[in-house]
């Protein structure tokens, strides 16, 4: 047992839990249960807004599984990786105060009560719910293993104990807290991902004698590894540009993405956002896949990828620097978890259960089976945990995808398209999910489609599907 | 504007004109990511120059892309952004 490295790591349990219980209190003197839990009352400030968003989009893939791939790919995958600093001020642009407005106007908690109101259809609410619960799952599964995982490699733990202790600490806090708890506590972990990458990178381009150094070594092993097409220089112009939708512009799909985009006070607090957010996403991203690259010349040979960043922090830092840095993707992990949690569990007992089951729930009820609901598939994601799959990016970025090809259009056109109906939102829906699933199916058999990431076609597609099926069923223009 | 429709919200002017900037932000992103990336880079290896350790298409393609962009979000930020209420009904402020 680790114990230098277990103790920051355990104190930064202690503390969220602590910010938990805190933001509970100040639950208890809000009006409306269901817009604090799962909104925070539409009040968070530009600092905690920004944070929560950089911590919810950064998760287990762009900690362990994105370092991990630059170590193995080189240079060319942290350019990859640059498509993401779209993502900080994409965002909140676009869907920006539009969206703000509009879904106060609706009184929206969720993205699918916006669709919802915008669409005015049972089919858009259903088709909805059911992708997030299917897609956020898979997102879900991909975070809570590699946080066992990470647990695994700092403690020596076994994969299911670590897996536990994980489970029982993000369970705790998303039951008790609810969308502040979690937005807070997201801030927190924002700001401990933000210096721990810088104080690791400062770490390895030490242990590795500088950067004109590392970069010697890297062209003396293999020139490729700094050139933007790879180790083996397969990775083309035409994949890594992709990247630009399914993970720079793309992610306005993306429902925890979107939901925060409802969570602002004001036009000031967006503003600040941006910046901070631009900021924040682009110097974590550049960071964190840079000491992926800079860890192969100083500990060569790391088999696993996803331990490529516990094995460099504790192999270049001293032990408890290394455990407040390690704090950092667990942090991530966490963030990501709680939030896509909240998400799944209020597309089911807000957008279904409250919209069709019972629509006169009180406030206790409603509270009961929220919370009840969120622990339940907390426990069901641990028992898809136990035996997990191979890859943890790949999981990680099949959700995304099919979740852009779901809402991308659906979002955007709703709000900037006065002809924009259900039957576009339908179609769009149903073809971006279903030619997502059958080409990546089809990339993992034969290779890449026109050489590029499975979710840019499905998006042209949904995008086509959306303009035809609203024209044919034309109706009058929508006025907000 | 067609009799009978609504006037359009004076905030949803504002609010278009941010999100065209927005996607006018991700085009120049786009191009001068892959502009340098894909000039300086294509080069054999061993023709590579080093700006601060760092070979020149990786230092202009994605720190100084970096570094623009988020100048540029700071000019947007304060220069263009304008503030508006999100919560009462507008319209009658023009």
């Amino acid at each position: 047992m680790n114990w230098e490295v277990l103790v920051p790591l355990l104190a930064l349990l202690f503390v969220i839990f602590l910010i938990g219980i805190w933001s509970n209190r100040k639950m208890k003197q809000s009006s409306s249960f269901l817009s604090d839990y799962f909104l925070g009352s539409r009040e968070l400030g530009g600092l905690v807004l920004a944070m929560t968003m950089a911590a919810t989009y950064g998760s287990a893939s762009s900690f362990l599984g994105g370092p991990g791939a630059a170590y193995t790919i080189g240079l060319g995958w942290v350019l990859l990786a640059m498509t993401q600093v779209a993502t900080g001020y994409f965002v909140l642009l676009v869907l920006g105060k539009k969206f703000a407005i509009v879904t106060r106007k609706f009184k929206a908690v969720t993205l699918i009560d916006f669709l919802k109101e915008r669409y005015q259809s049972k089919s858009v609410v259903l088709i909805s719910a059911f992708s997030i619960v299917v897609f956020l799952f898979a997102a879900m599964a991909a975070q809570w293993i590699g946080g066992a995982y990470l647990i695994q490699t700092v403690t020596g733990l076994s994969y299911l104990g670590a897996l536990f202790l994980f489970a029982v600490a993000v369970l705790l806090y998303v039951i008790i807290g609810g969308f502040r708890a979690v937005a807070v506590t997201d801030a927190t972990q924002g700001i401990i991902m933000f210096v721990g990458t810088l104080v690791l990178l400062i770490g390895v381009v030490i242990a590795g004698g500088g950067i004109d150094q590392i970069m010697t070594d890297l062209v003396t092993e293999n020139p490729n590894l700094v050139t933007p097409y790879g180790h083996d220089g397969q990775l083309t112009a035409a994949y890594v540009t992709s990247f630009w939708i399914l993970v720079g512009v793309g992610v306005v799909g993306l429902p925890q993405v979107a939901v925060r985009a409802m969570s602002y006070r004001d036009a000031r607090s967006m503003h600040r956002a941006l910046m901070i957010g631009t900021i924040v996403v682009g110097f974590i991203m550049l960071n964190m896949h840079l000491i992926g690259v800079f860890a192969r010349p100083v500990l060569p040979g790391i088999e696993v990828a996803d331990q490529v960043i516990p094995l460099i922090a504790m192999e270049t830092l001293p032990p408890w620097v290394a455990g407040i840095v390690l704090a950092a993707p667990l942090a991530a992990m966490m963030s990501t978890v709680d939030s896509l949690l909240l998400l799944v569990s209020s597309s089911v007992v807000k957008d279904v259960y409250i919209n069709y089951f019972k629509p006169d729930a009180n406030r206790a009820h409603v509270k009961r089976v929220s919370i009840g609901f969120t622990a339940i598939l907390g426990v069901i994601v641990f028992l898809l945990s136990i035996n997990p799959p191979e890859l943890l990016i790949y999981l990680n970025l099949f959700a995304f995808g099919g979740l852009e090809a779901a809402f991308i259009w659906p979002i955007v056109l709703g709000l900037y398209w006065k002809y924009a109906n259900k039957h576009g939102a339908i179609a769009s829906m149903v073809v971006g999910i279903g030619s997502y699933i059958a080409i990546h199916q089809y990339n993992d058999t034969y290779g890449n489609l026109f050489g590029v990431h499975a979710v840019t076609i499905p998006v042209f597609l949904s995008l086509i599907a959306f303009i035809t099926f609203s024209l044919i069923f034309k109706k009058e223009p929508y006025q907000f | 504007m067609p009799k009978g429709e609504k006037r359009t919200d004076w905030r949803f002017r504002i609010a278009h004109r941010e999100a065209l900037i927005g996607c006018a932000l991700a085009v120049f992103n786009i191009i001068w990511w892959y502009g340098f990336a894909y000039t300086l880079g294509s080069k054999p290896p061993e023709d590579y120059t080093y700006i601060f350790g760092f070979p020149a298409w990786f230092f202009w393609s994605c720190i100084m892309g970096f570094i623009v962009m988020v100048f540029l979000v700071y000019l947007v930020v304060k220069f263009v952004l304008k503030e508006v209420p999100f919560d009462e009904e507008g319209s009658d402020e023009r």
